[in-house]
């Protein structure tokens, strides 16, 4: 008699089992990014709205060491979608395999500029250039002129008064050294620095510390120029503690004198939920995502049909013709032209 | 039960082993083994390139000397200070003492704008004294020299070498002393020939906390020296992460981590066996108030020195928090509890204390019961175990190299640790690799070397005839250990876990390559205001700064309020 309860009892228990696991589980997409990452709340909790998906952010560092986390995880990712590689990391990225291509109904919408991998494996999802930002205030009581291009800054009159990042270990560092190779070219770039470092340039080793440290616009410290964003001057008019009308720095970008650097998005290879994965890639490259990108990230959106907030309109402006070197190049030379910038600069 | 099992105690020291074993050596030995195995077969060819690349001894060589240098520098300045707390008794003692370890939880940035706006060439110092002087140039410019980089380590460090050193003076008793001086010597031949020698055992482990510390720093080199100084820990960073060269990255890890080891073994074998068993005594009793006008002197001065020392750059932060482009304003504050873009990443003070004191208070029981028991170990406490000769003549051999390998994780790159917690850690039951549990697992590695350094002078120090006397009297080991140990190094061991609190609220870069779930804690708060242009941002960076402060200090009071029982203070 017991037995036969028993019996009966681990049926039920089995067919309640099978019943609920023939259900739906919500499904939770992980998104890794970078430490600079940030959206609004109600964008994120649209998507999952919209879509029953769930998604769980986590930041793994700067833009490199998410990169090489990535690359070490390969096959056993870390997260399902990938957001941030730039074009600086993106060959090491697309070489080690790391993403599964995706031919996104949504990449219409994007600026074909952006598109550097025809494969489709990582999607442009946001531009931003770095460019010279000075101070306005400072030339103004100097009666000096702000400079207009790279050229200026190895002019007498300018000596002293910049200030750059590490090119071995800050992005805009490095951004600003390849936007130097790209107008003075291989053979020119290296005298372009000397003159420089002849013209007391200080170099800094990230951004932080040139911005928030040397930068006379916005520390106690003594430098007028120094290398930081083309939307710099709006987030400086964004967060500025009263309203201002007119934004307290600039950016010059004129030709050849920013870096642009474009930020990919792509499905991690291994991921086990494909199919979300990519309706969030489509999410992220829409137009709601995109048109909250400039606020909160302070970068410009890949899509062409989203709108700019006024502060950005106002305030920034985009290079024409920016400095621009394809990943395969900055792949292969970028350990040598570092080596040799920091012989020239640092040595 | 206790009095069964307590043959067994001895095999305690396996907890902390294992928790090494499992946390420190196999993410390295995983990342080493990717780096020099990367198709199958060993390849030497990075270790070869640094060996004969003059490069690479260079910045051997500066890394060893500037850590030389700032650890000299600390222990000269932190000495005269431990005399001070440790025979003196004066209002703000504790205020005081609290303050100066403050510096130890603040990240790197923050220290350096805290800097800047002392000494900068636009800072509060030169523009006083271009006013005063009518200079046109400001006098001081230390920013991005070598004198920036030992300030900074002095700033930071002071306190490790104050705590641990007058934590063991205070326990100094006179009677050697005096005894010598009966015997006609001078007070100075006193200092010289007992004291000093006395001290020899905490102002050594102070020194190698410092130096291992300085040898190691990261931030501080980065940001107050600038790219032209360069350490090993530097180059392990940028090879690592921007290069990805994970071989040359792997290969200078392998040498930090050796050099220290050797370093760390030659040190602790001297501590061995050189250490004395003492007379300790009350703190309470030794301490005397400041009366005559050498006191005075000796005191006020010294207090002086930390003040311009540590306190100075500290308030430089805490007014600079209050400070608007119009006067003075809250805004900051108020600032830090608005979510003005509706930002996922939104971190409400509270939330960001919460988490903070979380990960540190999981850190500090961690930290100190596995310290605890290491020391215990390392100092020779634990009952042999009769039953088995061979697991003791296994653990003889084991322990000289416990106690340095306990100070690894302190030599030892963050960057290299982090990869290796990647590719270990991923699978069952070391399924850690987004586990929120890795933080307090990074911070103990780190903490644990701190706790040790503090607990193990205290517990060699102990007089064997004390517990001899209570075994006369009836008492067994476990009650040796409870009635007689446990109070002699209790002090030692709140030393220790102010550390460990500290470590874990300042988040060194233990932390920097873990990638975690959202629990946004402050430090990270920190940075993310600091990554972005506006003048909110950098406000609310230093407004959230001091907060950490706050929380930091309090924190500190807490745990030194923790006391059990009411035996006296030892």
């Amino acid at each position: 008699m017991k037995r036969i309860l028993i019996l009966v009892f681990l049926v039920m228990l089995l067919s309640i089992c099978l019943s609920g696991c023939g259900q739906q589980e919500p499904v939770t997409l992980r998104l890794m990014t970078h430490d600079s990452f940030d959206i609004a709340a109600e964008t994120m909790a649209q998507f999952t709205e919209e879509t029953g998906i769930a998604v769980e952010v986590f930041k793994a560092g700067d833009a490199g060491a998410m990169v090489n986390q990535a690359v070490l995880a390969a096959g056993d990712p870390l997260a399902d979608v990938i957001f941030g590689i730039d074009n600086t990391f993106l060959s090491r990225a697309l070489n080690n395999k790391i993403f599964i291509p995706y031919e996104s109904p949504v990449l219409d919408q994007i600026r074909d500029d952006l598109k550097l991998d025809p494969q489709n494996r990582a999607l442009p999802v946001d531009f931003g250039d770095v460019c010279l930002n000075y101070d306005r205030n400072w030339f103004a009581k100097n009666s000096l002129d702000p400079p207009r291009s790279l050229d200026d800054l190895i002019d007498p009159a300018y000596a002293g008064l910049t200030v750059v990042e590490n090119a071995a270990t800050s992005s805009p560092g490095l951004a600003f050294l390849l936007a130097t190779i790209d107008t003075y070219g291989e053979m020119g770039y290296l005298d372009y620095w000397q003159k420089l470092e002849g013209n007391d340039v200080l170099v800094t080793d990230g951004w932080e510390d040139a911005y928030y440290g040397a930068f006379s616009a916005s520390s106690d410290g003594s430098r007028p120029v120094v290398v930081s964003y083309a939307s710099s001057p709006a987030a400086e008019v964004f967060f500025a503690e009263t309203a201002l009308d007119e934004a307290p720095t600039a950016a010059v970008v004129s030709d050849g004198s920013c870096f642009r650097q474009v930020e990919f998005v792509g499905i991690l290879q291994g991921t086990k939920h494909e199919t979300e994965a990519r309706q969030l890639v489509d999410f992220l490259l829409s137009r709601p995502f995109q048109e909250d990108i400039p606020l909160h990230m302070f970068v410009y959106p890949a899509n062409e049909e989203a709108q700019l907030p006024e502060v950005f309109i106002e305030h920034s402006q985009v290079p024409q013709y920016p400095a621009t070197i394809s990943p395969e190049e900055i792949a292969a030379n970028r350990e040598a032209w570092v080596q040799a910038w920091t012989e020239t600069v640092l040595r | 039960m206790l009095r069964r099992l307590w043959p067994f105690a001895g095999l305690l020291i396996w907890l902390p082993v294992l928790f090494f074993i499992l946390f420190y050596f196999y993410p390295l030995g995983t990342i080493f083994t990717v780096s020099f195995f990367p198709e199958g077969e060993l390849q030497f060819g990075a270790l070869e390139n640094i060996v004969t690349t003059p490069y690479y001894w260079h910045i051997l060589w500066f890394t060893f000397w500037q850590a030389l240098l700032s650890t000299v520098l600390v222990i000269a300045l932190a000495f005269p200070g431990a005399y001070v707390f440790a025979r003196y008794r004066f209002r703000g003692k504790d205020t005081i003492r609290t303050i100066s370890t403050l510096p130890f939880v603040l990240p790197t940035v923050v220290v350096a704008n805290a800097f800047l706006a002392l000494i900068g060439t636009r800072g509060i110092l030169n523009t006083l004294l271009m006013d005063l002087f009518n200079l046109s140039q400001p006098p001081i410019n230390l920013q991005y020299t070598i004198w920036a980089i030992l300030l900074a380590h002095i700033f930071f460090n002071y306190s490790v070498a104050l705590r641990i050193i007058s934590s063991a003076w205070q326990n100094l008793g006179p009677e050697l002393g005096q005894a010598a001086q009966m015997l006609g010597a001078s007070p100075s031949r006193v200092f010289w020939s007992i004291t000093l020698p006395l001290l020899r055992g905490p102002v050594l482990a102070a020194a190698v906390l410092v130096f291992i510390f300085c040898f190691t720093s990261f931030g501080v080199i980065l940001i107050l020296g600038g790219p032209r100084f360069a350490t090993l820990e530097v180059e392990i960073y940028r090879q690592a992460v921007y290069l990805f060269n994970l071989p040359v990255a792997a290969a200078l890890s392998i040498f930090q981590i050796l050099f220290t080891f050797f370093f760390m073994w030659f040190y602790t074998r001297h501590q061995a066996r050189t250490s004395r068993p003492l007379e300790l005594r009350s703190a309470q009793g030794l301490e005397k108030p400041v009366h005559t006008l050498r006191d005075r002197l000796i005191v006020y001065g010294n207090l002086l020195l930390m003040l311009l020392l540590l306190g100075l750059p500290l308030a430089a932060l805490v007014l600079r928090s209050f400070q608007g482009t119009e006067g003075w304003t809250l805004r900051y504050y108020q600032e830090l509890f608005i979510n003005r873009q509706g930002s996922l990443f939104f971190v409400p003070p509270a939330e960001a204390i919460a988490n903070s004191t979380g990960f540190a208070l999981t850190t500090v029981m961690l930290a100190t019961s596995l310290g605890l028991i290491s020391a215990w170990a390392l100092a020779g406490k634990t009952p042999v175990v009769y039953k088995n000769r061979l697991f003791n003549r296994f653990q003889t051999l084991l322990k000289p190299l416990l106690d340095p390998m306990f100070m690894l994780p302190l030599a030892t790159s963050a960057v290299t640790l982090g990869f290796g917690f990647i590719l270990a850690l991923n699978k069952p039951p070391l399924n850690l690799r987004r586990s929120i549990l890795l933080v307090p697992i990074a911070h103990t590695l780190v903490a644990m070397p701190f706790v040790i350094r503090s607990i193990l002078p205290a517990m060699r120090r102990i007089n064997p005839r004390l517990r001899e006397a209570a075994s006369i009297l009836g008492a067994d080991p476990p009650h040796v250990m409870l009635h007689v140990d446990w109070p002699l190094i209790r002090r030692a061991l709140l030393v220790g876990a102010v550390f460990a609190f500290t470590i874990s609220m300042g988040e060194f870069g233990a932390t920097i390559f873990i990638a975690r779930p959202q629990t946004p804690t402050m430090p990270v708060a920190i940075y993310r205001f600091l990554s972005q242009p506006g003048a909110l941002n950098y406000g609310q960076a230093m407004a959230m700064s001091c907060l950490l402060m706050l929380v930091c200090a309090a924190g500190f009071v807490a745990i030194e309020r923790f006391r059990i029982g009411d035996e006296g203070e030892f």
